[in-house]
């Protein structure tokens, strides 16, 4: 049977915020825009998103962009990009305000202004008092955005592609990608979407880690994509480990509960975050907290019969305030902890949580395709989101930050692509070898006969992760998990499907999702074995310093040889003065 | 811990049947994880099911005759054999995969956006947070189905009732101090089906895991209908 065809202006992969915010800009201006999730758009895991989106409005303590660019600068532990840095925390103000008149329900304020929280690694005026910077619908702010932008893409009459399964992208000799091949998950026919602009909005790949905050659907399917693609990841050693998932599970208690008052407690009531950071305590940046709780643990200090996990203590506050404020993580705690916040603490430890890294882009959100520091873009290529790194998180996200990332520059890419679409008009011819490819990714799934199942070599795979590319890192144990994961990723090979039937086959998209998961599993534990310093999330007690004669650069990982490459940090910020490296404390 | 699960593969099934499935109960387990562990001793059994907190709505399911969500449902509470089937009233495209088409179509038809007609301030729009409470118990929808397809009203006219899902968003925007097309809303939900073909049976409350009252939201609307007639 022919391959079924389409074509579009763009094609967005990913219907989270950063995909939908995108499309909403793309259609208003009556673009011809295909949205390709494979979810229906409210699943995506945006929906998962508490605590709020950062934004200098200054509604309950004084604010400004400029302060917020500090945080984030030293909050990326000066890794971040200060070009990218400052564009964003100018448009926080914009978008969010554009978030509100799309019907975002966010929580009020006595004057009728929008609500905002303290959260951590916030400060007023370059590093003073904590500020109060995370506009917050309650604790469901990704859950009211992802809906408010769906809804609006309603509105829009976006075209929608739900439970169809983004396979690769198609591209021709000279590297223009063209395009993508997609599955349909319903049927388990192919279809390939011919575009002119193609935005990655496939957000991130917590599902490396076996345990995560991160839902079954986030597998890295768009940087593996790009890795396929010949084109590079970057900064894929810093991943967060958020330090407040629920024990044991995983599950996210939200730092917006340390931001309402919260603190946390060993298994002697002490408060020991007071010995960590004594100025910021609990609302520390996040690597410092989660570093700061797998520590307790390992001193002997961890609650519960096994002392392996601490404990978050919430029952000081207000019963109206956990009602008015926290009311989904009460609900989240009594259902997966067992216990009532309002009167027993939560037991906590660090779960995986957010990748800062991914498909280098400019603050345009234009894939980066080289090492080169004043490189080109690749043309008509986008990426945004958790996917893409612009990179403004550097080595560690500041809470609050990881909204707001995929709201600019998911309605940047968006703007850029329109301006891009107007001067690019043709279609480029298609390339069939490509085409080829990728039907061969799929159809190596028709195998028969004996060998692994997927969930055998994910667990193995994603234990192996946990193991080795964990909160703390030395050489001989990373070392020893690239050699681990190499060997997975060959018994992939030995992997077969015991269901070959077409209709709505998910062993087939995990076995896709697999490959996906230990491309970039790899890209995270080779990049993580070269980094030979400690910074923000990366942390290496065998290098306990962060180095910034040597190591103030971006990883590059490409997957052909498992090859890496460097280039240097954007310091110059467009309109102000640029933030030097200073030491980090909180 | 014992299961009987529907099975339903257009491809190699000529009609649906319950197969048994036994797991091993460890403490703290769900439904998913049941379904999941079903999933490891057989591959082919399929579900819709992602953030696994209950925030997604990916994986409604009925339980031993309840819509419930999955991921949130606790073991410990359940009959043996527990008995998962899909939505009921739904068609199924395999196992406890339904087509949900017909329930988002719903959705569209209340036109779930904000509409302003004034023009935008620079800054927010206000809203004092009395205001703003009159959007809790609405907003928090995450579109899992429970309530509709529990719904008999829903079952007898799924063409022309809305269905408790939409009509709970409709409620949301007119519960919205913001929107500004209250008439419009209203007289689109005008008529002997959309809205009113709700008998108050009242299965969407029970059914709704976020505890959320569609059948409230309904009176509510035909509450402000009556007092526009007037």
């Amino acid at each position: 049977m022919a391959l079924e065809k389409q074509r579009f202006d763009t094609l967005i992969l990913g219907a989270g915020g950063a995909g939908l915010n995108a499309a909403l800009q793309l259609a208003n201006a009556n673009l011809k825009v295909a949205v390709v999730s494979k979810v229906f758009p409210t699943r995506s895991h945006t929906v998962a998103a508490q605590g709020g989106v950062n934004a200098a409005l200054a509604n309950v303590l004084p604010d400004n962009w400029h302060w917020h660019m500090f945080d984030t600068v030293k909050g990326s532990d000066y890794l971040g990009d200060q070009d990218a840095i400052e564009y964003m925390c100018r448009e926080a103000i914009p978008t969010v305000y554009e978030l509100e008149h799309n019907g975002v329900p966010f929580s009020r304020l006595a004057n009728g202004k929008i609500y905002q929280r303290a959260f951590g690694g916030q400060s007023q005026d370059f590093g003073g008092e904590q500020a109060a910077r995370t506009c917050a619908a309650a604790d469901r702010t990704g859950h009211a955005i992802l809906h408010t932008l769906y809804q609006q893409n309603i509105r829009a009459k976006t075209h929608f592609y739900d439970e169809f399964f983004a396979v690769d992208l198609i591209k021709d000799d000279e590297g223009i990608i063209l395009g993508a091949l997609v599955l349909n998950i319903a049927t388990g026919e192919p279809l390939l979407i011919e575009s002119k602009t193609t935005l990655l909005a496939t957000g991130g790949c917590g599902q490396v880690f076996r345990t995560t905050s991160n839902a079954h659907i986030n597998t890295g399917d768009g940087m593996a994509m790009v890795l396929r693609a010949d084109l590079p990841l970057m900064d894929m050693e810093f991943f967060q480990f958020h330090p407040t998932g629920i024990a044991g599970k995983g599950m996210l208690i939200t730092e917006g509960v340390r931001g309402e008052g919260g603190y946390l407690i060993n298994k002697d009531g002490d408060r020991f975050m007071e010995k960590y950071a004594p100025n910021a305590k609990d609302l520390a940046s996040r690597d410092v907290v989660a570093r700061s709780i797998v520590t307790e643990v390992r001193d002997g200090h961890g609650c519960g019969p096994e002392a392996d996990h601490v404990m978050l203590k919430v029952n000081h506050l207000n019963e109206d305030v956990i009602a008015k404020r926290l009311p989904g993580i009460r609900e989240s705690a009594k259902i997966f902890a067992g216990v009532d916040p309002v009167k027993d603490p939560i037991p906590v430890f660090p779960t995986a949580h957010y990748v800062m890294g991914g498909i280098p882009t400019d603050r345009f959100g234009r894939v980066m395709p080289t090492a080169d520091d004043d490189g080109e873009s690749l043309p008509g290529l986008y990426a945004a989101g958790e996917c893409a790194c612009a990179s403004v998180h550097g080595a560690n996200r500041l809470g609050g930050n990881s909204l707001l990332d995929i709201l600019v520059f998911g309605r940047l890419a968006g703007h850029n692509i329109i301006d891009y679409v107007k001067e690019n008009k043709a279609h480029r011819p298609l390339n069939e070898a490509s085409v080829e490819a990728s039907m061969a990714r799929l159809d190596r799934w028709d195998a028969k006969g004996e060998g692994m199942t997927v969930s055998q070599l994910r667990n193995e795979f994603r234990k192996t992760m946990e193991d080795h590319a964990g909160v703390f890192r030395v050489e001989d144990m990373m070392a020893e998990g690239v050699e681990k994961v190499k060997k997975i990723r060959e018994k992939l090979n030995d992997v077969r499907l015991s269901d070959h039937t077409r209709t709505f086959n998910t062993n087939r998209t995990e076995a896709l999702e697999l490959e996906n998961l230990i491309d970039v599993g790899l890209a995270i534990a080779v990049s993580a074995l070269h980094r030979k310093e400690s910074r923000g999330a990366h942390s290496r007690p065998d290098y306990p310093k962060r180095d910034d004669a040597n190591w103030m650069k971006h990883t590059l990982y490409w997957r052909e040889s498992d090859k890496l490459d460097y280039k240097g940090v954007r310091v110059q910020p467009l309109t102000v003065e640029s933030f030097p490296p200073k030491e980090r404390v909180y | 811990m014992k299961f009987s699960v529907y099975r339903y593969n257009p491809e190699t099934d000529s009609e649906p049947y319950m197969q048994t499935f036994e797991i091993e109960h460890r403490q703290g387990m769900m439904v998913r994880d049941a379904l999941l562990a079903i999933q490891e001793q057989d591959e082919s059994f399929t579900f819709r099911h992602s953030c696994g907190e209950g925030v997604c709505g990916s994986d409604g399911v009925n339980v031993n005759g309840s819509n419930k969500l999955a991921c949130i449902t606790p073991l410990t509470e359940l009959k043996e054999p527990v008995e998962v089937r899909p939505f009921p009233g739904r068609p199924v495209i395999r196992d406890l995969v339904v087509d949900m088409s017909q329930f988002y179509a719903q959705y569209k038809q209340v036109d779930p956006w904000l509409q302003r007609k004034e023009p935008l301030p620079e800054q927010e729009i206000l809203q004092t947070p009395e205001e703003r409470d009159q959007l809790d118990g609405l907003y928090e929808c995450i579109m899992c189905g429970c309530c509709s397809t529990a719904c008999p009203s829903f079952w007898w006219n799924p063409d022309k009732f809305l269905g408790p899902q939409a009509l709970l968003s409709a409620c949301r925007f007119l519960a919205d101090s913001r929107d500004q097309a209250g008439e419009e809303r209203l007289d689109k939900l005008e008529g002997p089906y959309k809205l009113f073909r709700c008998h108050t049976i009242m299965s969407c409350v029970e059914a709704c895991p976020k505890g959320l009252n569609p059948t409230k939201a309904i009176g509510h609307i035909k509450a402000i209908m009556l007092k526009e007639a007037i």
